[in-house]
C-alpha cells in the first residue's frame, strides 16, 4: 500500500489558480465553496487519498501548501 | 494512521522555503513568476548560499521581487540587470549573483545589457521569464510575442510583416562565447518544475566554477494579459509557445 499523505493549505493565501487541482494525481484538492478574506476560493483537500507526493505544492505559484507523508 | 499522526515536522515533505519571505506574492492568481521565485529560492536554500547570493530584480511585473527573497537584493533600472549585476560580482567575486528578468526588461529594453553581458562571459546567472507579453503595462505585444498572437497592441494577431519576428534570445545569446549554460524550461507542471529546478541549481553551482554567463529561460504564461484562466493558459502555453520556443538545454558545458 501506497504509504499515505496530508496536506496543509494556508488559505488566506491561495488565489484559487487551479493549477495544483491538475497536478494531483489522486484528485485530492478541489476548490472551496467559500471564499477567503481577499474573495478567491481556496484549495481544499476532499478525499483521504493524498499519498505525499508534493506535486501540488512544487506548481503552486503563491506556495501556499505544505505536505507531509509517513515514514516506512 | 490516524490522519493526524501524518502531520508532524518528522513527516515533512515539502514547506515555502525561508529563502522566500511570508509577504502575499502580488502576482496574479496562477503566474509562473510565483513557481520560478521559489524554486530559485528552494535552490539557494539547498545550497546553503542564502547568505552569500545577491539578487538583481529588474522592472516589470517581477519589479518587487527584492520582497519575495530573503536574500540581499539590488534594483536596476529598467533592463540594466546585467550591468549592475556585473559590477556586483567584479567587486564581490565571492558571491553568488543573479538577475531576474521578464521579457521586456531582457528582451526589449535590455538587449544591448543582455547581449554584452553573456558574451563578456561575465560569472552570473541570468534567469529570464519569457510570457510573450508585457504583462505588468497591460498586455501590450512584445519582441518575444509569437507570430499571430493577439495583445492589447496586436488586436488582429502580430503581423510579422510589420510588426517584425519574434526574437529567440535564448538561442541568440547561445552563440556567444561567453555563455556556459543556456537551457529553456517551464513551470507549470510538477515534471518541468522539477526539472526547472534542477537547472536553475547546475547554474547556480556553476558560478563557483568561474567559467561564464549561465542563462536559464523559463517560458511562463501570463493568464491576465492573454485574457484566459490559469489552466487554460498553461494549456495554451503548451500549444503554442512550446513550438516555437522548445524546452531543453541549449548549450551545455563539455565534459
Amino acid at each position: 500500500m501506497a504509504r499515505k499523505g496530508d496536506v496543509v493549505i494556508e488559505i488566506e493565501k491561495c488565489k484559487g489558480c487551479e493549477v495544483c487541482l491538475s497536478a494531483c494525481p489522486n484528485q485530492v484538492l478541489a476548490l472551496s465553496n467559500e471564499v477567503n478574506s481577499k474573495g478567491y476560493h481556496y484549495a481544499v483537500k476532499v478525499n483521504a487519498e493524498c499519498i505525499g507526493c508534493a506535486n501540488c505544492a512544487i506548481v503552486c505559484p503563491d506556495a501556499v501548501i505544505t505536505v507531509y507523508r509517513e515514514k516506512k | 494512521m490516524a490522519e493526524k499522526d501524518i502531520i508532524n515536522p518528522e513527516n515533512l515533505v515539502y514547506e515555502k522555503t525561508k529563502v522566500m519571505t511570508d509577504k502575499v506574492l502580488h502576482y496574479c492568481p496562477g503566474c509562473g513568476h510565483g513557481t520560478a521565485h521559489r524554486l530559485l529560492a528552494d535552490v539557494i536554500d539547498e545550497l546553503g548560499i542564502q547568505g552569500y547570493t545577491i539578487g538583481v530584480a529588474p522592472v516589470g511585473c517581477s519589479v518587487l521581487a527584492y520582497y519575495y527573497f530573503d536574500v540581499d537584493m539590488q534594483e536596476a533600472a529598467h533592463g540594466r540587470a546585467p550591468a549592475v549585476a556585473t559590477g556586483i560580482k567584479r567587486v564581490l567575486p565571492e558571491k553568488y549573483v543573479f538577475t531576474y528578468q521578464g521579457d521586456g526588461d531582457l528582451a526589449a529594453i535590455g538587449t544591448a545589457e543582455t547581449i554584452h553581458a553573456c558574451n563578456r562571459g561575465e560569472n552570473i546567472l541570468m534567469v529570464f521569464i519569457n510570457n510573450g507579453i508585457y504583462g505588468m503595462t497591460g498586455g501590450q505585444m512584445a519582441p518575444t510575442t509569437l507570430p499571430g498572437m493577439k495583445s492589447s497592441t496586436s488586436p488582429r494577431g502580430r503581423d510579422v510583416r510589420t510588426m517584425g519576428n519574434p526574437l529567440k534570445m535564448t538561442e541568440l545569446v547561445a552563440q556567444l562565447e561567453g555563455t556556459y549554460y543556456v537551457t529553456r524550461q517551464s513551470v507549470h507542471t510538477p515534471a518541468n518544475a522539477r526539472k526547472a529546478k534542477r537547472a536553475l541549481k547546475k547554474a547556480l553551482e556553476y558560478q563557483k566554477l568561474n567559467k561564464g554567463t549561465c542563462f536559464v529561460e523559463i517560458v511562463s504564461n501570463c493568464p491576465s494579459g492573454w485574457k484566459m484562466t490559469p489552466v487554460e493558459s498553461n494549456k495554451w502555453m503548451e500549444e503554442h509557445m512550446f513550438p516555437f520556443y522548445p524546452l531543453g538545454d541549449i548549450k551545455v558545458p563539455e565534459k
